[in-house]
């Protein structure tokens, strides 16, 4: 894979992004407005995301990320750079985001969610040779290698068009967990802490939404192959 | 695909497979897990596939704020800080 491909995207690392933001946070403390929309572009569509997996409606959410900005202002002398920008931002709104569903009697259902897509196959049951096959359990059909297809194909706007729909069908704390962890970058204890979830949760709701994902590619590009 | 061999059969190794990817497995599971791959085209191709789509997501857009909601907060903080 080139890094000169027109759909590379640069990702800054995670180093002097965290440095970066140390100093936008000095510009938050001045009351530098520049600052402040930085970090909100930065931040400002996952936060309320998130805040609206916790609460009823898209208001609500909006106001639990206001709340969580305005906490940030008023205890910013409080921000000891042990964690990032990111992560206490996002800690704080979780905090308010989980009190505000708690006042909604809206309970967060998150282990819920991924007791119910732990029972679900990450591949059809019909693909693997069934008990009392000499070689149950193992592929009946297994996929076939995308590896021969070209670059171009894989990465085309086509391609990544339906990447995009397999997410948005998924179930929202899925489709939450794959885009924070697989679009976004974010690391599997972020994603934990932001969403309320243990480690195991995580992993559970991500295997089910990559999977989805994998299976909705596999019939695309299995059926124009 | 052969499945004479002891450990996991290729239905389980697929529920394994974001385990393995974040290197979460158990050491143990983790050798099993190898071991078969190395002899198991399917669960290779498998693999690769889940390898994949994990980079094919990594290349969506990031969604942004909406406008207006990016305003109202420019606007709140604007309020903050001239109290403040």
């Amino acid at each position: 894979m080139s890094p000169l491909s027109p759909f590379f995207r640069a990702r800054p690392d995670s180093h002097s992004e965290a440095e970066e933001e140390r100093r936008l946070l000095e510009g938050l403390r001045a009351g530098d407005q520049a600052a402040f929309a930085t970090l909100l572009d930065r931040h400002g569509a996952a936060m309320l995301r998130v805040a609206r997996m916790y609460v009823r409606d898209r208001a609500a959410a909006e106001e639990v990320v206001q709340e969580t900005w305005l906490a940030v202002l008023q205890g910013i002398e409080r921000f000891e750079g042990r964690s990032s920008v990111k992560t206490w931002l996002f800690r704080i709104l979780a905090n308010r985001a989980k009190t505000r569903g708690v006042r909604e009697a809206r309970s967060s259902p998150f282990s819920a969610l991924a007791e119910a897509a732990e029972g679900e196959p990450a591949v059809e049951p019909e693909r693997f040779h069934r008990r009392g096959h000499p070689e149950a359990g193992g592929w009946d059909a297994p996929p076939r290698p995308w590896e021969t297809l070209p670059e171009e194909r894989l990465l085309s706007q086509e391609t990544l068009r339906l990447v995009s729909e397999a997410i948005e069908a998924l179930p929202p704390t899925q489709r939450e967990v794959i885009r924070l962890r697989d679009v976004e970058g974010w690391s599997a204890e972020e994603v934990c802490a932001a969403l309320d979830l243990t480690d195991g949760n995580q992993r559970v709701l991500l295997h089910r939404a990559r999977s989805r994902v994998r299976d909705a590619l596999e019939d695309y590009l299995g059926a124009a192959a | 695909m052969i499945l004479s061999r002891p450990g996991i059969s290729c239905q389980q190794l697929v529920e394994l497979v974001t385990a393995y990817v974040e290197g979460t497995l158990p050491r143990r599971q983790r050798r099993r897990f190898d071991a078969h791959i190395a002899w198991c085209e399917g669960c290779s191709g498998y693999v690769a596939q889940m390898r994949e789509t994990i980079r094919l997501t990594g290349r969506l857009d990031q969604d942004s704020l909406d406008p207006v909601a990016r305003d109202r907060l420019l606007h709140a903080f604007q309020g903050w800080t001239a109290e403040a």
